[in-house]
């Protein structure tokens, strides 16, 4: 079956569905990474994203029932270059189209998805539709560009947890391909973490720690994360603009104030950020792949990262308490903060990889280390 | 870290001669090392043996040794240079060892030089597998089962905990030579005393197998603070048990999940930092089970090498400049990427194609080699091509191997056997199945054949193991070709023409399937609006813009070629390498970019193997990696002339490949620089070749040409024998033989070649025993003429050219033939109204001087000449192409050599059990080394050392020729014996001598008796062979005395002339010992005498 993409632009492309039949709309982004699609498929920050694979064969290995990121798919759209006809992987448990049908993703396959990543990379990331079956392209362009925008849009609370609840291992440390974590000999830490949409390789790294981790929904005041005395608390990752997160922001502000071990990732940093006085900025097209050079300046040293986001953090307008520990080496960037007062620290990029290098794996140990000394 | 300022001149050792496992990729490498030295500031000092490289060109390091990659020339080259430190991970194994070995013997401490990139700590736990393995065990990383033997007892009780089968490696040879897979005791019996023998140590590994598990390699590049990168993982699409290099291998993994990659990743991270590679690329290899995802480690490279040649080619990261960099103490953030300018090298490249690289092999050269395919390598070259697909990249892959109808991976029609194709007759289900399951050069044609005849997916699977997702792919394009064969070109539909170029099918292709010619599926695709578009390779997957048009063809909707306007010119490469056809033609087409983008035109490079200095984006303004068939590359043409700039082309320089096109092209209305193609075809022509030379007056061996048995014996009647015959339009001798009877003759022109009206054999009067020579000139549209110089062979006519050492000056040859030689290279250049290179063949016999042929091109000798000259003749002709005269250049006279240089080639022998070594018509080494003196006798020793032959300074001499030979084997006798060998030789030869006055002891023929020759040799008792062939009926005994001889490494010398070369190096070797000088040395000895 045909397939259409249309952009806000007025740029359109023609292809072969690849998925559920429908239409849908988004805006539209690309990954570069070569591996990982179901992960990404699955994780919560791609929200009201169409998700452009750079990688051109996509689909070869099928997806396996261990390797999501949070209860579903969360693309709003997909597209892909080619589309692999069979799984072939001793994990997979089913092909990658079956699996966009059943959770009734649209994707488009088939098209100069290169051309696609080039007009986004030079014109910024914008709104499209896709369609399948017989459409019209111009109809398609005018509700790409009615689409709302995603500056100013609240996306967090579609894909944030309806209640608490305790984290339950559904596998295996064994099970996660990652480097072994360094156990802890003692009682294992209690975390309070706040779910705006986290992926569960965060849990899972968490738990390799050795730590029980408590998800609250993205709403819940931070007295009620407090309550119970958690080691540590989590911002976790997650959708849309930071910025119009006021109830998000004003907990994180209780938080940095109750001197406990504060770690977050992605739009958790973000949200750290902004209760700590700074300032985000929507990026031009965003970091969304599993190569990003970034550096740690205390040691110099470069990792190679996993990142998703659209929104950065502004330098300039931290405050004097905030230290910048990571730049990105590609675009010079915010990648990391640490409160110099408070036990609070952040990064911009994934350490839980999924997809991407395990790199940056030595944040959860050094959260772990904050609050064992304090334990 | 910034960089080092401790060190201030570093020795780079390169990789020697090409030969099986080792080719031009470590030119590649090595001379994106050097430039990368300097361009730092660093004094490079450079030790190659192998002239026809780029990096031993004089400009490129600051002094350049083209000496023998020996432990004791090494020593002597240090102790005269005085390098801070040595940089070993450039040159392959070769340069590995040497390191290994300087280190040993104390050479390193006792001049207190450093190794920078791999410590010699580093090079032996990733080199020793046994230190490997307990180094793997230590971090918790499984490695294969596996057990070391020093003998076959040993070896006997590794069988049981080991089991079958098992996989046998030889410690320290070069790309497992003598390695193999046994499945039964007998196998391992074979293969493990070939190993043990083979093995420096006399020692192997046995090996747990895990054949049929899937391979997979990261390129990894570390630097001093412990920054770490994957610059690239390769999936081979033929499963474990099968040398990577042999292996159809495929850029980015395609078929592991993030998990699964990211594990292997982090493994790769831990062993590189327990092996110690400080700074620079590594390559490893992982093995995964491909049912429960089992991984374990073959084995790590701690050197640049094939595969990040090819990691490099495939992704734009230069990863033996950065390596480079790393060593002298940089780290990867501080090194900007070339391609996006504004980022830097700390990055992992994505990819947003796919790469498929393809082996060539030259099984077609010994008939008699195990064209099996196991742990050693075997092919001569390979290819890689780009797609936005696996299926697209694949075709081009296929569409570049140049295998004539070869190229096709489908049967004709209904799954029957195409008997044209490159395939064997595999008429009957079980042939078939057979080919599957072994894995051998043609299985890929095996496969397809399956395919067109219905097997299933799952039978297919069973027997290859190739994973199922590469099979579905070539399953897919089976079904595109049934499909397109069932509508015929007038009934394809837009949309499947579009399927079809998409797969990466071309249009000959496309027309062969469908009984069309190429010229109406161009028309039909055109009128349908198909047409290439090219994309660049960025490194990120187009996240940022880049800088350097590093191009591929497909079929996609955006075009970035952004072709400009100023005036270019299109160099033509040279394709995979093959024995015929190899590094040389590569070194002329970049000293045509080089010289050409230095007179300010555009340079366009078009070419298709890997392991080139072409293909490197630094080499040209813009890269084309496509394959060179017609229709991509007049694409690339139409593509570049809407620039608007004067586009033309250069085709003398890449060998037969262009040459091919130069016609095709030229009708398409393409402008062709320099000689025209059709004085080309002139001296290809034999008909029209031979009334030029009668009209000019200059002799040639009686010749004609046939296109039947019947015309053939019509020839041979009127020339008399021998003969020799071969084919016209081909490179390297392909089918050349020299026959003496009918009988022979009738058997070649029935078997050997196919002839036809356009392509006729070739029948030329044989010259015994006359003396050749090879002349390379140049000429300019003035008709100037200026002879690079005249190249003696060493071995008599009727040895290939290839094969063949030779000498600059010439050191037997008349005066007044000298003359005459330079008299008939003019006349014949003005006559042909060459403009660019041209190599001419010449026989001397009876004081007669024969034209053997004449190539107005490029040759073989050109990289060697240069060297010896110190004037790049490929340059010099390039700037001719475009219009400059000689005299513009400076030059008036015939080149000139300061000392004698002598050019050796070296063979595949060794790994092709049962293959003769004997030397004929037909080429088949795969590469060569020079040794340059002051005297013949040690600049010949020199060349014999650096292609490995070691001549001995006394001992016993085993002598054995034909009675044709004995006359002439009298003197040598006499020589030797005045050197103090003693002579050993079988009955005829041992009388003969006597007779003549010289004692000579007499050793039993294999057939005789025992203690016989063989044993003789295997006991140590003699150091030297001189055996000549002695014709058909003992034909097996010499067969078994010269494989013997090689695989003991006794010198076996198979001419008389080379035996009497011998002697003069034997003599030079005893009384003037070697010593090292640079080419630059040479080279101002020149400008010197050169002054008025």
């Amino acid at each position: 079956m045909k397939a259409i993409l249309a952009l806000e632009n007025g740029i359109w492309y023609e292809g072969e569905a690849a998925g559920a039949p429908g239409q849908t709309g988004g805006e539209v982004v690309f990954n570069t990474s070569m591996t990982g699609y179901q992960e990404i498929l699955t994780d919560p920050s791609y929200a009201g994203q169409i998700v452009t694979m750079t990688a051109p064969e996509v689909g070869n290995y099928g997806v396996a029932n261990a390797d999501p990121e949070s209860r579903g798919t969360q693309v709003a759209g997909f597209i892909v270059r080619e589309e692999s006809a069979i799984a072939s992987n001793w994990r997979s448990q089913g092909t990658l189209r079956d699996y966009l049908v059943a959770n009734n993703i649209v994707a488009i396959s088939g098209i100069d998805t290169r051309a696609l990543t080039r007009v986004l990379r030079s014109a910024g990331v914008m709104r499209g539709v896709i369609a399948t079956g017989d459409a019209d392209p111009s109809a398609l362009i005018d509700r790409a560009q009615a689409l709302p925008s995603m500056e100013g849009s609240d996306l967090v609370l579609g894909v944030t947890c309806e209640r608490a609840f305790d984290w339950e291992p559904a596998t295996s440390p064994q099970d996660e391909f990652a480097p072994t974590a360094v156990r802890r000999k003692r009682r294992n830490l209690r975390i309070a973490a706040y779910d705006y949409g986290m992926k569960w390789n965060i849990l899972r790294r968490f738990n390799a720690y050795g730590c029980d981790v408590r998800v609250f929904p993205a709403t819940a005041p931070a007295s009620e994360l407090l309550t119970a005395g958690p080691d540590g608390v989590f911002l976790s990752n997650g959708p849309g603009d930071p910025a119009v997160l006021s109830y998000a922001i004003s907990s994180a502000t209780h938080l940095i104030d109750a001197d406990v071990p504060v770690f977050g990732i992605c739009l958790g940093h973000q949200i750290l950020s902004l209760a700590m006085g700074g300032d985000t900025y929507k990026l031009k097209f965003g970091h969304r792949g599993a190569n990003h050079p970034v550096k740690e300046l205390e040691t110099g040293k470069v990792e190679i990262t996993s990142q998703n986001h659209g929104f950065a953090v502004d330098p300039d307008s931290l405050p004097k308490d905030v230290k910048i520990t990571h730049l990105n080496l590609y675009d010079g960037t915010v990648e990391g903060l640490r409160h110099t007062k408070q036990p609070v620290f952040c990064v911009q990029y994934h350490p839980e990889a999924a997809p991407g290098p395990h790199d940056a794996d030595y944040l959860f140990n050094q959260f772990v280390e904050e609050m064992e000394r304090r334990a | 870290m910034p960089k080092r300022t401790d060190l201030k001149r570093i020795l780079v050792i390169g990789s020697g001669p090409i030969v099986i496992g080792q080719a031009c990729e470590f030119d590649y490498s090595g001379t994106q090392a050097c430039k990368a030295l300097k361009a730092e500031g660093l004094e490079v000092v450079l030790v190659n043996s192998n002239p026809a490289t780029i990096m031993t060109d004089p400009e490129i390091a600051d002094r350049t040794y083209v000496e023998p990659l020996t432990s004791e020339i090494l020593e002597s080259i240090i102790a005269r240079e005085k390098p801070d430190a040595i940089l070993p991970t450039v040159g392959g194994q070769t340069a590995l060892n040497l390191a290994v070995q300087l280190g040993e013997l104390g050479i390193l401490k006792k001049y207190r030089v450093e190794l920078i990139g791999a410590s010699l700590d580093a090079i032996k736990i990733a080199e020793d597998r046994l230190l490997f393995r307990d180094a793997m065990t230590e971090i918790g990383i499984a490695t294969p089962n596996s057990r070391y033997v020093k003998s076959m007892t040993e070896a006997f009780d590794a069988i049981e905990p080991i089991g079958f089968p098992i996989i046998i490696r030889p410690s320290f040879t070069l790309g497992g030579v003598g390695g193999g897979i046994a499945y039964n005791i007998e196998e391992f019996r074979e293969i493990a005393q070939r190993g043990l023998s083979l093995s420096p140590v006399h020692e192997v590994l046995l090996e747990e197998s895990v054949i049929g598990w899937k391979e997979f390699e990261l390129e990894v590049m570390r630097d001093r603070a412990d920054n770490f990168v994957v610059i690239c993982s390769i999936e081979n699409v033929d499963p474990m048990g099968v040398h990577t290099g042999d292996s159809i291998t495929v850029a980015p993994a395609l078929t592991l999940t993030d998990r699964e990659y990211q594990r292997m990743r982090d493994i790769a991270r831990r062993i590189i930092r327990r092996v110690g590679v400080e700074t620079g690329g590594s390559n490893i290899q992982f093995a995964i089970n491909p049912d429960d995802g089992r991984i374990v480690v073959i084995e790590m490279n701690p050197r640049v090498s094939r595969s990040s040649a090819l990691a490099s080619k495939a992704t734009g990261f230069p990863i033996a400049k950065i390596a480079a960099k790393l060593a002298l103490g940089y780290t990867l953030d501080e090194i900007p990427n070339d391609i996006t300018r504004l980022t830097p090298a700390s990055f992992e490249p994505t990819i947003d194609y796919i790469v498929v690289k393809v082996p060539r092999w030259a099984f077609e050269k010994f008939p008699r080699a195990d064209r099996t395919l196991t742990t050693q390598m075997k092919s001569v070259g390979e290819v890689m091509a780009i797609g936005r697909t696996f299926k697209e990249a694949f075709m081009k892959a296929f569409r570049s191997l140049e295998l004539g109808r070869g190229n096709m991976l489908f049967a004709k029609s209904g799954g029957r056997i195409n008997a044209t194709a490159n395939v064997e007759a595999e008429d009957d289900d079980s042939a078939l199945q057979r080919s599957l399951a072994v894995p051998n050069d043609q299985r890929i044609w095996s496969l397809f054949r399956a395919f067109e005849r219905g097997w299933a997916l799952e039978e297919i699977h069973r027997l290859t193991k190739i994973d199922r997702w590469f099979l579905t792919q070539f399953q897919q394009l089976v079904e595109l070709r049934t499909q397109a064969m069932l509508v015929g070109l007038r009934g394809i539909s837009p949309d499947l023409m579009r399927s079809l170029k998409r797969a990466g099918f071309g249009d000959w292709q496309i027309g062969s399937m469908l009984g069309a010619d190429e010229e109406a599926v161009r028309a039909a695709r055109v009128e349908q609006g198909l047409k290439p578009a090219y994309k660049r390779i960025d490194t990120c997957a187009a996240e940022f813009e880049s800088f350097t048009p590093y191009l591929y063809g497909t079929y996609e909707k955006e075009c970035e070629a952004d072709p400009t306007p100023r005036q270019k010119v299109v160099i033509l490469g040279s394709g995979p390498n093959r024995i015929g056809q190899g590094i040389e033609f590569d070194y002329c087409c970049v000293h045509a970019a080089f010289a050409l983008r230095e007179d300010g035109f555009e340079t366009v490079m078009i070419n298709c193997n890997p392991e080139t200095v072409s293909t490197d984006y630094d080499t040209v303004d813009r890269l084309y990696f496509e394959p060179l068939s017609f229709e991509d590359v007049a694409a690339i043409i139409a593509r570049e002339q809407e620039g608007g700039g004067d586009v033309s082309i250069v085709v003398q320089y890449g060998g037969q490949t262009p040459l091919n096109l130069a016609l095709p092209l030229q009708r398409a209305g393409i402008r062709i620089l320099g000689t025209s193609p059709d004085s080309i075809d002139l001296a290809e022509d034999r008909e029209r070749f031979s009334k030029l030379l009668w009209d000019l007056g200059i002799p040639q061996a009686p010749s004609g040409t046939a296109t039947s048995p019947e015309e053939a014996r019509e020839v041979a009647l009127k020339i008399g024998f021998p003969l020799v015959v071969r084919p016209s339009y081909v490179l390297g001798g392909r089918a050349m033989a020299i026959v003496y009877d009918m009988a022979a003759l009738d058997r070649y022109m029935m078997t050997a070649v196919q002839a036809s009206p356009e392509r006729p054999v070739l029948i030329d009067k044989f010259l015994e025993d006359a003396v050749e020579l090879d002349v390379d000139a140049v000429a300019d549209a003035t008709g100037a003429v200026v002879i690079g110089g005249i190249m003696e062979h060493i071995e008599e006519a009727g040895i290939h050219s290839g094969d063949s050492s030779c000498v600059v000056p010439p050191y037997r040859v008349a005066a007044r033939h000298v003359e005459q030689i330079r008299d008939y290279t003019r006349r014949i250049a003005r006559a042909l109204n060459v403009i660019g290179l041209m190599n001419t063949q010449f026989a001397i016999k009876e004081d007669t001087i024969y034209v053997l042929e004449v190539n107005p091109r490029a040759s073989r000798t050109v990289p060697y000449l240069s060297k010896a000259t110190g004037v790049p003749l490929a340059k010099v002709a390039a700037r001719v192409m475009v219009g400059r005269t000689l005299a513009q250049l400076g030059l008036t006279e015939d080149l000139q050599v300061s000392g004698v240089f002598v050019k050796t080639p070296v063979f595949p022998f060794v790994r092709f059990p049962g293959v003769d070594t004997i030397l004929g018509p037909e080429m088949k080494s795969t590469g060569e080394v020079m040794g340059g003196a002051q005297t013949f006798g040690s600049a010949f020793a020199k060349a014999q050392l650096a292609a490995g032959v070691k001549l001995p300074s006394h001992g016993a001499v085993f002598i054995s020729v034909s009675n044709h030979d004995k006359p002439a084997v009298v003197q040598i006798a006499r020589d030797l014996k005045g050197l103090g060998f003693e002579l050993v030789a079988t009955r005829g030869t041992a009388n003969f001598l006597r007779a003549h006055g010289i004692d000579a002891e007499i050793v039993f023929k294999v057939n005789e008796g025992r203690p016989h020759v063989g044993d003789e040799i295997l006991n140590h008792r003699i150091q030297l062979v001189i055996n000549t062939p002695l014709g058909r009926e003992s034909f097996f005994d010499d067969k078994f005395v010269r494989r013997t001889a090689m695989m003991q490494q006794v010198p076996c010398i198979t001419t008389l002339t080379g035996a009497a070369a011998a002697v003069y190096a034997i003599r030079a070797l005893n009384t003037e010992g070697l010593t090292v000088r640079s080419l630059q040395e040479y080279h101002a000895d020149l400008a010197l005498s050169h002054k008025p």
